[in-house]
């Protein structure tokens, strides 16, 4: 075991970041890694409790773990502990009674400050720069977006985590993928992370934490660098970060759990030393142009299987590889589509707007600016879930619900929702639904259910229309048809 | 933790990519707050006819008679890619499944099979569709046996060999507990967290700042 040595050599942020909490190197190869902040949601919280405590084990330090419901909790208006999911209420009374056992802070059912784990945890400035945050949740790499070192981690690690204050892992290789370009009007975070699994696939990131770099990054406000982390993961990457600059200092000014007076001062001098250093050295380097990107959506089963929503659906043969071709087929047949339909003469079944993807403020201001004055398709159910309760108190302040629900959309309580199946709520077997979340695997919206992954804007496009097309494309189409 | 030293059994084949979590156990059947019960739901969606049923799909790999007692799966690349449910592995272990051979995996998933005293092997895909097509021949009689000690894999004349962090090796070999483990250098954490109370008190403000357990 080793004590690590001062950062010498030109570094990248996410070394830096690594580094700065490496309390040893052990023998093994793995770093112990101190963490800052824990997170916890009903969905594994209780269950990590319950086995530490079995195993004979004690939170280390309660007050930096926090916990909230969001998973399985239902998301109708007025909700109370009942869920759709008949067990579903099991899992929040074992979360409220582990938590208030181990002395955790929870964002209950109830509580004002409840929201999706992704979104509340920076809205109320429970994960900052500089910090590391883990949570048993994939998507916790959104964090990234911020200049923190977050990652997800399984219910084992969270038990370890909580227990000990620290984490063993193997340190990943760096990659920095560098977006430069003017986004084109009505292109946004999630079309760019749509269009940059597609080209380098769903694996492209195994192995390494990648920064998100260049003039496009730069220029996306910190909501839209949360959409574009989040989805690192299904670009199969450790995590993903993006320096923090004035934007971020601004976002975090005067949140509730952010640094005051002298402690603000000092946490932003160390925040502007967050960055890669100049002659630093990635492992890999990507350059992705963002000027050419169309709005995206996916068509098959993985959200590598992307296309320009004026596209059609690709055949098979097209793709080199075996492999691609295989799952191109299997896709296509899941999601019952012909291989050459325009996208825009597919019709869809229903419209999901929502998850730590896109259910921000910002997120439901896209949606809204496109639904504003118009009506959902006939028979098109189109759904609206704000990542917290604060993103839904703020939409409501502007209006935006009545917005939604006067095009014919419902209006949600917050929560992760339809964005997977735990709650025991899905649009239906084969429903085709146009979704703002980050997993179109297989059944993940329920058994049968056939995802599309798309933007706000392209989602609350395609559920006026009532087939896949863009905002821009629906805007021009009603142009014509006047 | 169960160690795991060497094994030998039914290797089963689930030649796909991206075989993500959802896939492993759809959330509809994780159904307690408990790690047990899970078996059942492994591959729910394509073991079972119906959604949330129990009749047996008869084609679904793991279901034909010349795979019962499987403990080994063959896989593509990503295996286990997705949600970091661990409910997967807790699914995998019930079913008797001890180790998955694959072209790569989901960083989280590997890592909770560490923690579970699954094996998780990575070989090129060449090597696991030759394994494949051995197995295939006769997979009772075909059986693969894994030798974490030497890091081989053996199945009849066919002789292979696998890497694996010399971490998450000890770990498996020695069934260790890996909180047991770090608690050990609790000293070095708790000056660790001094430290870096003096560097960066504002990571710690506000929750330091105030009375245990109460919050602004
Ligand atoms: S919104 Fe969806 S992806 Fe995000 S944490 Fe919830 S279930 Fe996971």
């Amino acid at each position: 075991m080793t004590t690590p040595g001062a950062i010498s050599e030109a570094t990248t942020l996410f070394d830096k970041l690594w580094w700065e909490h490496a309390v040893c190197e052990l023998d093994n190869g793995e770093t112990l890694l101190y963490l800052d902040r824990v997170f916890l949601h009903e969905r594994t919280g209780s269950i990590a409790l319950q086995s530490l405590h079995a195993a004979g084990y004690g939170v280390r330090d309660a007050r930096k773990v926090f916990c909230t419901m969001d998973h399985i909790v239902d998301t109708f208006p007025g909700r109370g502990d009942a869920t759709l999911m008949p067990s579903g209420t099991d899992f929040i009374t074992a979360t409220r009674n582990e938590t208030r056992a181990a002395n955790i802070r929870l964002f209950d059912v109830d509580d004002p400050n409840q929201g999706i784990v992704h979104v509340i945890s920076p809205e109320q400035g429970l994960v900052l720069p500089g910090l590391t945050l883990v949570c048993p949740d994939s998507h916790t790499c959104t964090q990234g977006a911020i200049g923190a070192l977050a990652w997800g981690i399984g219910s084992s690690e969270a038990e370890h985590a909580m227990a000990t204050g620290t984490l063993r892992v193997r340190k990943p290789k760096n990659m920095r993928v560098v977006i430069d370009g003017a986004l084109q009007p009505g292109v946004t975070a999630k079309d760019l992370v749509l269009n940059l699994i597609a080209r380098f696939g769903a694996n492209g990131g195994a192995g390494y934490a990648v920064e998100f770099a260049g003039s496009t990054v730069r220029d996306l406000e910190v909501e839209a660098r949360f959409t574009l982390c989040n989805m690192a993961v299904e670009f199969s990457a450790f995590t993903a970060v993006i320096a923090p600059d004035e934007k971020v200092e601004a976002y975090f000014h005067g949140r509730d759990f952010a640094p005051k007076g002298e402690h603000w001062r000092d946490a932003v001098e160390h925040w502007r030393s967050l960055r890669s250093d100049e002659a630093a050295r990635f492992d890999r380097e990507l350059h992705v142009d963002a000027s050419t990107i169309q709005p995206a959506v996916t068509w098959g089963t993985s959200p590598e299987q992307v296309v320009s929503i004026g596209e059609s659906i690709p055949y098979p043969d097209t793709f080199a590889e075996d492999h691609r071709r295989e799952s191109a087929v299997r896709a296509l047949a899941y999601q019952n589509l012909a291989p050459g339909k325009h996208l825009v003469d597919i019709s869809i079944d229903a419209a999901f707007i929502g998850s730590c993807t896109n259910s921000r403020l910002s997120d439901l201001q896209a949606a809204a600016a496109v639904v504003k004055g118009r009506r959902i398709a006939p028979g098109v159910r189109g759904v609206v879930v704000p990542g917290s309760r604060r993103v839904k108190k703020a939409a409501e302040r502007e209006g935006l619900d009545q917005i939604f629900t006067a095009a014919g959309f419902e209006w949600r309580d917050s929560g992760c929702s339809m964005c997977f199946y735990a709650g025991g709520e899905t649009f239906g077997a084969n429903q085709r639904v146009i979704s703002t979340t980050n997993r179109n695997f297989e059944g993940r919206q329920g058994p049968n259910t056939r995802t599309h992954l798309a933007s706000p804007a392209t989602v609350a496009a395609s559920a006026i229309a009532g087939s896949f097309i863009s905002a821009e494309m629906l805007a021009e189409s009603e142009l014509l048809a006047s | 933790m169960k160690a795991f030293t060497v094994h030998t059994g039914v290797a089963a084949p689930l030649l796909r990519r991206n075989i993500d979590t959802d896939a492993i156990i759809p959330s509809r059947e994780m159904k307690r707050v408990s790690k047990q019960g899970l078996g059942e739901g492994l591959f729910a969606g394509w073991r079972y006819t119906l959604p949330g049923g129990r009749e047996q799909n008869p084609s679904f790999v793991l279901n034909r008679p010349e795979y019962r007692n499987t403990s080994i799966l063959l896989s593509g690349e990503n295996f286990g890619c997705g949600s970091s449910r661990e409910h997967a592995v807790w699914a995998l272990a019930e079913y008797g499944i001890r180790a998955v051979i694959a072209s790569g995996f989901g960083a989280i998933f590997h890592t909770n099979c560490i923690r579970n005293g699954i094996l998780p092997v990575c070989l090129d895909e060449q090597a696991i569709s030759d394994l494949a097509e051995r197995v295939q021949k006769d997979p009772q009689i075909n059986l693969v046996e894994i030798d974490l000690n030497r890091c081989r894999i053996v199945c009849g004349d066919r002789e292979l060999e696998f890497a694996l962090e010399e971490g998450a090796r000890h770990m498996l070999l020695n069934g260790l507990d890996p909180i047991a483990l770090t608690l050990q250098q609790r000293k070095l954490i708790d000056q660790f967290e001094n430290t870096r109370r003096k560097k960066h008190a504002w990571a710690f403000a506000p929750f330091e700042d105030c009375v245990e357990g109460v919050l602004p």
